[in-house]
């Protein structure tokens, strides 16, 4: 079976428009949540994380004149193209395309562009701008999307579709999703508290992220890193509600570990899903508790981007590709206390820390979860 | 890579009010003028007795009928089996549901009962609950039935052991239309599967 | 009191969509949730929107929806002290 390396990657959020700077960001323990006062997205202030606009429009006008792409597709190509520039020897023409959405540009819908609202509308503009050979594969999965993209990705170059594939995954913050998270009492009145005992619910973000899977590990000239391990699991429980055993994310993540070969004293760091919500947090605690991972260093990056949706476990991922490179890893931003049944080891203070393989999970509506295992490859 | 054959041990379709199974008529519905009450009627002629049936949306309703078609005469479907789903207009008949109780801020009432189904992946998880699969799940949208990309992406499951079965196909509605074809992947059947076999059965 | 019972139980079979279910058959004192007419999450959530909605009573925190959603009973009593529509 071909191995899979995740080989370059890009990340457009509202802390920054570059891998380099989000990591930075991360580093300083800088939020891209804050008090959101915009009255296309909701009529009261909130908490959240946008994408400036003014600085996206002028990150655009550097690599495009077009001004007839809506904020998501700008996010989206400005975050591909940035790794091609990084990237020469990337043939985006050739390779295949996995794009991870929820809801691409929804918020179309209340102005009645219907026709922007459809997903493959997204497919078919990421095409057209970079004369793809191949028709861009959607993936919509809930909050699993981007680590599932990464999953379909190794599994398209394992299955010999593709030598090179590209995942590309955005959602924006909209009055569409948000409304839907308040109907669901699951929006927090202050930035996200994962794992903690004060967590009240989630803060939306909006970002798009691109990462370049290889069959070949030569193309990169940075530390190795390869996707090891992956599975995808469902509760079989409930459509919305997570699982009071972590079913189907403790099966990801024993079967994702048995595939990397891997037993769970030898996972280094989890970067977990950690939505604040009262009921996911508490099933995280519970799922890797009962894979035995309780005492693995772990984080949520949500009190960065607030969840991303579709974006967020690719920016995730993406992040622990650049920890294991760095050896580092990043306080669980906005924990106090642990709030959950069931011992768990949240990280509280940014530290520099051999790193060689990482768990990454997500769960979602619908009953899904996946578990990836991102590994350094020794040299 | 060393491919195993593997093959269609059934499929199934929801087109035009009738409900078709390996091929042969199952079901047929002139009468009713609402996707609703055909789904309704379906479900009552495969004597389902499933509360959580009538809270889906139109869209679970008509996967979830599908599926139950295509096990119908199964006596169990193993916890495994993997469902790679897809569709062209993804969640969007009850996203503009949503969208809907949303318009007017005056009359902002949004409901989570719609809200969760405006996830097309919802559909495997009804059916995973219905059936206890806790197995892979994938939702991909595209333009049309890409018969190539779903059989490869199952063969993969398969081959590689991350499930033991799949069950895949096309599960589209939007604007009233819909076109529902379901096949069953496994390594034991009579038609070997390839794409050009799934492409022709699902365009029966 | 008795009329707006029955009120609920309509809108309850409405909302919730419970198709199997008759208005005669849920009892004023039959526990909602649970064992009794075997309501989810998800319906707790929809009956705090049918509270906004149409009776113009916007709970406070989430978690009082538990004690209120007990029964018919509960629930109009509720509903009587507080509607503001």
């Amino acid at each position: 079976m071909k191995k899979v390396y995740l080989v370059a990657d890009n990340i457009i959020s509202p802390i920054g428009f570059s891998t380099e700077e989000n990591i930075e960001n991360l580093r300083l323990n800088q939020t891209g949540i804050k008090k959101v006062d915009d009255d296309y997205i909701w009529s009261e202030p909130f908490f959240g994380a946008v994408v400036n606009n003014d600085k996206l429009s002028k990150a655009w006008e550097s690599i495009s004149s077009d001004l007839g792409y809506t904020k998501l597709e700008k996010m989206m190509l400005l975050s591909v193209s940035k790794m091609i520039v990084e990237n020469p020897s990337l043939d985006i023409v050739k390779c295949g395309i996995v794009v991870s959405t929820t809801k691409g540009n929804i918020n179309n819908l209340k102005g009645g562009l219907d026709k922007k609202a459809y997903l493959s509308s997204i497919s078919e503009t990421i095409q057209n701008y970079f004369k793809l050979d191949h028709t861009p594969i959607v993936l919509s999965n809930a909050c699993i999307s981007g680590g599932l993209a990464l999953a379909v990705g190794k599994r398209m170059i394992q299955s010999e579709l593709f030598e090179d594939v590209v995942v590309i995954g955005g959602d924006l913050l909209s009055e569409f999703t948000l409304s839907g998270f308040f109907s669901f009492q699951a929006v927090s009145n202050e930035p996200c508290k994962p794992f903690c005992k004060n967590r009240t619910g989630i803060s939306l973000g909006e970002a798009a992220a691109s990462a370049w899977l290889s069959s070949k590990k030569d193309t990169t000239k940075k530390e190795i890193i390869e996707i090891t391990g992956d599975a995808s699991a469902n509760d079989a429980n409930h459509i919305s509600g997570p699982s009071r055993t972590g079913e189907g994310l403790y099966i990801s993540i024993a079967k994702a570990l048995k595939e990397a070969g891997l037993d769970s004293t030898q996972v280094d760091y989890i970067t977990a899903h950690g939505t604040a919500t009262p009921f996911n947090d508490e099933m995280e605690a519970i799922a890797f508790n009962r894979a035995g991972l309780q005492n693995v260093p772990l984080n949520s990056l949500k009190g960065y981007y607030g969840h991303t949706l579709g974006a967020s476990a690719l920016i995730e991922s993406i992040v622990a590709r650049h920890c294991l490179i760095n050896n580092e890893v990043f306080t669980s931003l906005g924990f106090e206390e642990l709030g959950v049944s069931q011992s768990i080891n949240v990280i509280t203070k940014n530290e520099k820390k051999e790193l060689n393989r990482v768990l990454k999970t997500a769960s979602g509506f619908g009953g899904c979860n996946v578990a990836l295992i991102i590994e350094k490859v020794a040299s | 890579m060393i491919k195993e054959k593997y093959y269609i041990s059934g499929f199934c379709s929801i087109k035009e009010k009738k409900v078709f199974k390996n091929g042969n008529q199952l079901y047929v519905d002139s009468e009713s003028d609402n996707l609703k009450d055909f789904a309704k009627g379906i479900y009552k002629y495969l004597e389902l007795k499933y509360p959580k049936f009538h809270k889906m949306d139109e869209l679970c309703k008509l996967g979830f009928l599908a599926s139950e078609v295509l096990i119908k005469d199964m006596k169990e479907v193993d916890q495994d089996t993997a469902l790679v789903l897809s569709n062209k207009s993804s969640s969007l008949d009850t996203d503009r549901k949503h969208q809907e109780s949303i318009q007017d801020r005056e009359d902002f009432y949004p409901s989570p009962a719609v809200f969760v189904y405006t996830l097309p992946n919802i559909i495997m998880g009804e059916i995973s609950i219905k059936n206890k699969l806790k197995s892979e799940n994938a939702f991909f949208v595209t333009e049309s039935f890409d018969a190539e990309f779903v059989s490869r992406y199952s063969e993969i499951l398969i081959n590689t052991g991350k499930a033991s079965n799949v069950i895949c196909g096309w599960v589209d509605l939007d604007n009233d239309k819909y076109d529902v074809f379901l096949a069953f992947l496994s390594k034991k059947g009579k038609i070997e599967l390839t794409k050009e076999e799934l492409n022709n059965l699902y365009n029966q | 009191m008795a009329e707006l019972r029955e009120e609920l139980k309509e809108k309850l079979i409405e909302q919730l969509s419970l198709e199997d279910v008759e208005v005669s058959e849920i009892g004023d004192n039959d526990p909602l949730f649970g064992d009794g007419l075997g309501l989810d999450s998800i319906d707790a959530l929809e009956l705090i929107v049918l509270l906004e909605k149409d009776y113009g009573i916007k709970l406070k925190d989430p978690k009082e929806g538990k004690a209120i959603f007990e029964s018919i009973s509960v629930m109009a009593d509720y509903i009587s002290k507080h509607r503001t529509k």
